[in-house]
């Protein structure tokens, strides 16, 4: 193939005249209005008020829920059961999600594109094809239902407990994992894993020399940082009765104990932080 | 227009063919060809008297175990260690478990070693792949070849990130290799005194045509200049072409001028 460069009518530079505006101006005047246009019905339908913040009865009775956060509760008895139930909280979010990543690996492996073999010589197999939309559907399905229902659902089968709460993170975080670590794979520079494809390896070879080296950090960081969002998705479960930290803060809200829930706030933010610096000491080793 | 057209080639087992021509010539797209990579939108491609097309998915990707296609940018993960970027040439002949094993503890360091060794890489082995420099990145590339179970070696520009020196001795390492096994070797060449200095056969190709097939002591000057005789629009283009044709000709017979183009 020839290579020909042809400078087309938008390419100002060839006149010799300086560009009068920038071409691009317009379409993104356009696009900013059209969003803004479009937010205001989802306000209204939001009945997005902010100025009710700021009302004289709001303010008191939100000043007075803060005002009894303080002081924190630090009784030596109360922060043993803290600590007990953080221990449980950490442990429903850790067994969640990997049970997560032991459903999401596999179909993962399955839906990615990168790893497609018919798909290396023009257009992938019919058959490959409509397996990978099909578990691509498993996966929207799976997170398309908030671990809160899964949660329900599991009460009533293995009834109150950490369980229904593991098994519930595990379902909806499968999805999401499954879904993003395929996206990851698909975004990243792909020519090393087709080079081993096209020599003959298997998948799962591709997989292991090429494809996960060349991304595994940005799935160690995502792994990380979905297991600090199943740390606060396990204080929603533990309010329908799926235990740990959420289930203690839930009756201490009940009984407007707003010393207990300010300590347990504090464990959560802790909790937060040091995921944060996990992840960030993972890049650093896988990066 | 088709990157390939009025192209007839046969290839025996343990030949050893130099393919040159300007940029754009169709060179790379040949070499996608042979290694399976692409079908060819007409014509006909056999391998090993099977055309490859026609046999089913998994028939085809054993086939492509037994040939090997090393691009012109050497495709490594950065992150990966040299010895197990040099080692994924010998996957198509493991198993999975094997494979997997392999990358808890390298299972073959002595071929890893010996391999790279051959391209004065041997220090390099525990090195982080970008922690290289693009020529001995090029270089882990080709060292890949020795460990592929394969009869066809297709290698594309070997040498375009490498010094006249190191391009010698890769050159030569690659060409002995494959006389060493009986290994077929189609090789894409910027550096034409290369080609010429170590192929017995060369092609000479031109916008997707063949231009000459002959061996090495027939191709004179006279070709070369034809072959090189530039497009107007490749002197403005930023692709790697040699200058013109009739510069080309003059330094032939000089000392060794490689072309290096990147």
């Amino acid at each position: 193939m020839p290579l020909s460069l042809r400078a087309g009518p938008s390419a100002g530079t060839t006149t010799g005249q300086p560009p009068s505006h920038d071409p691009a101006w317009l379409g993104r005047l356009f696009w900013t209005t059209a969003a803004l246009v479009l937010l205001w019905p989802l306000m209204v339908a939001t009945e997005f008020r902010p100025w009710i913040l700021l009302a004289p009865d709001s303010l008191r009775s939100g000043g007075s829920f803060l005002a009894s956060f303080f002081p924190p509760a630090l009784g030596a008895e109360f922060l043993a059961m803290v600590a007990r139930e953080t221990w449980r909280t950490v442990a429903m979010a850790t067994a969640g999600i990997t049970l997560a990543l032991v459903l999401a690996l596999p179909l993962t492996l399955l839906t990615t594109r990168a790893l497609s073999v018919s798909a290396l010589s023009g257009r992938m197999a019919r058959g490959p094809f409509w397996l990978r939309q099909a578990l691509k559907w498993l996966l929207i399905v799976l997170r398309s239902i908030p671990e809160l229902v899964w949660a329900l659902v599991f009460v009533r089968v293995v009834g109150l407990g950490p369980t229904a709460g593991v098994l519930a993170i595990a379902l909806t975080y499968g999805g999401m994992l499954g879904k993003v670590y395929g996206e990851i794979l698909e975004s990243g520079e792909t020519a090393p894993t087709e080079a081993l494809l096209r020599n003959g390896s298997s998948r799962l070879q591709a997989f292991g020399y090429a494809l996960l080296p060349q991304n595994a950090a940005e799935l160690a960081s995502y792994t990380v940082y979905r297991w600090e969002c199943a740390i606060r998705s396990s204080v929603v479960l533990g309010f329908v009765g799926a235990g740990g930290l959420g289930q203690q803060l839930d009756s201490a809200m009940k009984m407007f104990n707003g010393g207990e829930v300010v300590t347990m706030l504090a464990v959560f933010v802790a909790l937060v932080a040091l995921a944060d610096r996990c992840s960030a000491g993972l890049r650093r080793a896988l990066g | 227009m088709p990157a390939l057209q009025r192209l007839d080639l046969t290839v025996a087992p343990g030949e050893q063919v130099a393919v040159i021509g300007p940029s754009g010539a169709g060179k790379t797209s040949l070499l996608q060809v042979l290694a399976c990579a692409l079908p060819p939108e007409s014509g006909r491609l056999m391998l090993d008297g099977a055309a490859p097309w026609a046999l089913p998915r998994r028939a085809l990707q054993r086939l492509r175990g037994r040939l090997f296609l090393a691009p012109q940018v050497p495709p490594l993960p950065p992150r990966q260690r040299v010895v197990t970027a040099v080692l994924a040439g010998a996957l198509p002949a493991m198993g999975l478990w094997a494979s997997l094993r392999s990358l808890v503890y390298p299972t073959d360091l002595a071929g890893a070693f010996a391999a790279l060794q051959r391209f004065d890489l041997g220090d390099k082995l525990f090195d982080r792949v970008d922690r290289l420099s693009g020529g001995e990145r090029q270089r882990v590339g080709l060292a890949r070849a020795l460990l592929a179970p394969a009869t066809l070696w297709l290698i594309d520009e070997p040498l375009s990130a490498l010094d006249p020196a190191r391009a010698r001795q890769a050159i030569n390492t690659l060409v002995g290799a494959a006389a060493e096994r009986g290994v077929t070797l189609v090789a894409t060449l910027h550096q034409v005194d290369a080609a010429l200095a170590n192929f017995s056969r060369i092609v000479g190709m031109r916008d997707g045509a063949l231009v000459f097939d002959l061996p090495a002591a027939q191709v004179t000057p006279d070709m070369l200049a034809r072959l090189y005789a530039q497009h107007e629009h490749e002197l403005h283009s930023a692709a790697p072409v040699p200058a013109n044709g009739a510069e080309l000709a003059a330094v032939l017979p000089g000392p060794r001028v490689a072309m290096q183009c990147r």
